[in-house]
């Protein structure tokens, strides 16, 4: 028998500020409803918020999917926009493309994929310029 | 894990099962079973929303009434600064307490130190704290329970600091105490409460192992007791005491945020709608900048709880004038009130717990399990949310169904289905014999 499994996806749009986050409230919904624990749905919701967040800031669109297995959280998150052209360069701290717009909404901290990866037991990165970006964010529920 | 005490009752002789309760309930704590509302215990937060919503007044708050304090030797009654916006403002407070003291009570005391030793004793932990930020405020049960219940990964932010009403009621007992030679357990402080949660907090409080006020009477239950006597106090003309300083006021609709932390940093977020909106943004570590959230989950504060009378919006401006027209003195000695600090007498006694609601499932491959099985009757729901299951909505339903608490078809476009399905299946079957009928009649012709 196939391992159990939850599946939930959610279509992001580029620029949509006033819904920007409710994907990852669903999700982070979805895993209390689980019966999750406490850390670990607070890691999910930190990382699914900053992967939805860079969706709405910098692509034209994406779609996030949640996969809840008795053993793990897996978030495929893929966009298509404008891509990374230095990936080791994003995942340092500080380092933001933001536009000072983004910066004056909060954001463009240069905390986005390092906080992603700190709060993920995995963290894959795959990018093209000109085309998209595919993060794969798991995290181990046992 | 403890079950919750709740302080709201359904009286089934007034229910009629109208759903307004189950609509107006912000955690879906309500179902309707055989035309009669029920409480899902695991999710209610105590709010009152559902005793503002219910037009035959059939949920009661278990609040105390007058006939029962005389099990104590001695009473001090303690009301929240919403009871002073209940009444027309040329009544001040001073002549309200002195109508308390008329009306069975043997004293009354006020938050007015406590208020202020509070927002003091906030600023001191702000400034030694070093954990995750924001701080929650934890002065409102409903916000804490709603945390207890929802968001247990905040329960570490939620500010581990006793309530002004609390500290009001352990001081009033000392002093009492020492004034009458009782000991403090022949001495009961009753608070006048504008909700039902904080009647709950007495009985289960959060941070406490035990709760300093042993009981509590609604500011509705009270009000026509009060009116009278505030007259005879009125028309009197004696002279009565009156409140030295307009300190703790405010806390009837905001709590006094900490000076020490620029305005900027701070958030005062009101009623349970929006406070869930900051609490999953806080989720989500999108307010780690800001310093201290206070929240409330009545929409005006104190002033608008479940068991108020006065419209808030008055009884607000009615606070404010009252902050007017009294002296802005502090009742704080601060050297004392660092020494006391220090000496642990504000802090919380006992951790916050979690109470997680009851899960889908207590394995996660069964929970997850139960999930799919939710999606796919969901999917087949009109999510419409129109009641009629006696869930508040399709979703909350179809959890229901899963978890064994009601059939699926207590739907009505499930039966209808069902019965269509049947029907369907009948014709099918006549359909067939008609079909093989009609070819004996052409074979006849």
């Amino acid at each position: 028998m196939a391992e159990a499994e939850v599946v939930r996806t959610y279509e992001v749009q580029a620029g949509d500020f006033s819904n920007a986050g409710r994907a990852s409230t669903s999700i982070k919904d979805t895993l209390k409803d689980l019966g999750l624990a406490a850390p670990l749905v607070r890691r999910v919701a930190i990382a699914a918020y900053e992967a939805e967040m860079n969706i709405v800031m910098y692509a034209q669109r994406g779609t996030m999917r949640l996969s809840v297995t008795p053993t793990a959280i897996v978030l495929n998150v893929r966009d298509e926009g404008p891509g990374i052209p230095d990936i080791t360069l994003a995942m340092q701290e500080g380092y933001s493309t933001a536009t000072p717009q983004m910066r004056e909404m909060g954001f463009g901290a240069g905390m986005g994929l390092p906080n992603i990866k700190r709060n993920s037991d995995e963290l894959t990165v795959t990018s093209e310029v000109g085309r998209g970006t595919h993060l794969s964010v798991r995290v181990n529920v046992s | 894990m403890d079950a919750f005490y709740h302080s709201i009752r359904f009286d089934s002789s007034r229910c009629d099962g109208c759903m307004s309760c189950m609509r107006a309930c912000p955690t879906r704590a309500i179902r309707i079973r055989r035309q009669l509302a029920c409480l899902l215990e695991d999710r209610c937060i105590d709010c009152g929303e559902c005793i503002k919503a219910c037009a035959r007044s059939a949920i009661e708050p278990l609040t105390e009434t007058l006939a029962n304090l005389t099990k104590f030797a001695c009473t001090v009654a303690i009301p929240s600064p919403a009871l002073y916006t209940q009444f027309d403002s040329d009544i001040t407070p001073g002549v309200i307490l002195e109508a308390l003291r008329r009306c069975g009570f043997d004293d009354a005391a006020t938050l007015s130190w406590s208020c202020s030793a509070v927002t003091r004793a906030i600023e001191y932990f702000v400034a030694d704290y070093r954990g995750q930020y924001p701080l929650i405020s934890s002065f409102c049960p409903s916000v804490v329970r709603l945390i207890q219940v929802r968001y247990p990964e905040l329960l570490g932010q939620l500010l581990p600091i006793l309530s002004p009403r609390e500290i009001a009621a352990r001081e009033a007992k000392q002093r009492k105490s020492a004034d009458t030679g009782l000991s403090p357990d022949q001495i009961g402080a009753v608070y006048v409460t504008p909700c039902p949660a904080k009647m709950v907090s007495i009985v289960d409080h959060p941070g406490m192992e035990r709760s300093h006020i042993d009981s509590a009477v609604g500011i509705g239950d009270l009000f026509p007791v009060l009116a009278p006597l505030i007259r005879d106090v009125q028309r009197s003309g004696g002279k009565v005491p009156e409140l030295e300083t307009a300190a703790g006021l405010g806390w009837a609709f905001s709590i006094g945020l900490p000076s020490s932390l620029p305005a900027e940093d701070t958030m005062s977020v009101w009623g349970l709608p929006n406070v869930v909106r900051i609490l999953d943004d806080i989720d989500k570590g999108r307010l780690s900048r800001y310093a201290f959230v206070e929240c409330h989950a009545c929409p005006e504060g104190c002033v608008s709880g479940a068991l108020t009378v006065e419209n808030p919006y008055v009884a607000r401006a009615r606070a404010l004038r009252l902050q007017q027209s009294l002296a802005k003195r502090d009742p704080v000695d601060e050297a004392d009130l660092r020494a006391r600090y220090k000496r642990g007498e504000f802090g919380t006694t006992a951790p916050f717990d979690a109470r997680p609601p009851r899960p889908l499932d207590c394995e996660i491959a069964g929970a997850i399990a139960k999930m799919k099985e939710r999606d796919r009757l969901v999917g087949q729901l009109p999510g419409i949310d129109c009641g009629a299951c006696g869930a508040p909505s399709c979703g909350a339903f179809a959890e229901d169904v899963v978890v064994g608490d009601i059939d699926e078809g207590a739907c009505v476009f499930v039966r209808e289905r069902r019965i269509e399905d049947a029907v369907r299946h009948l014709a099918g079957f006549f359909d067939l014999r008609a079909g093989s009928g009609g070819a004996l009649t052409g074979a006849r012709s």
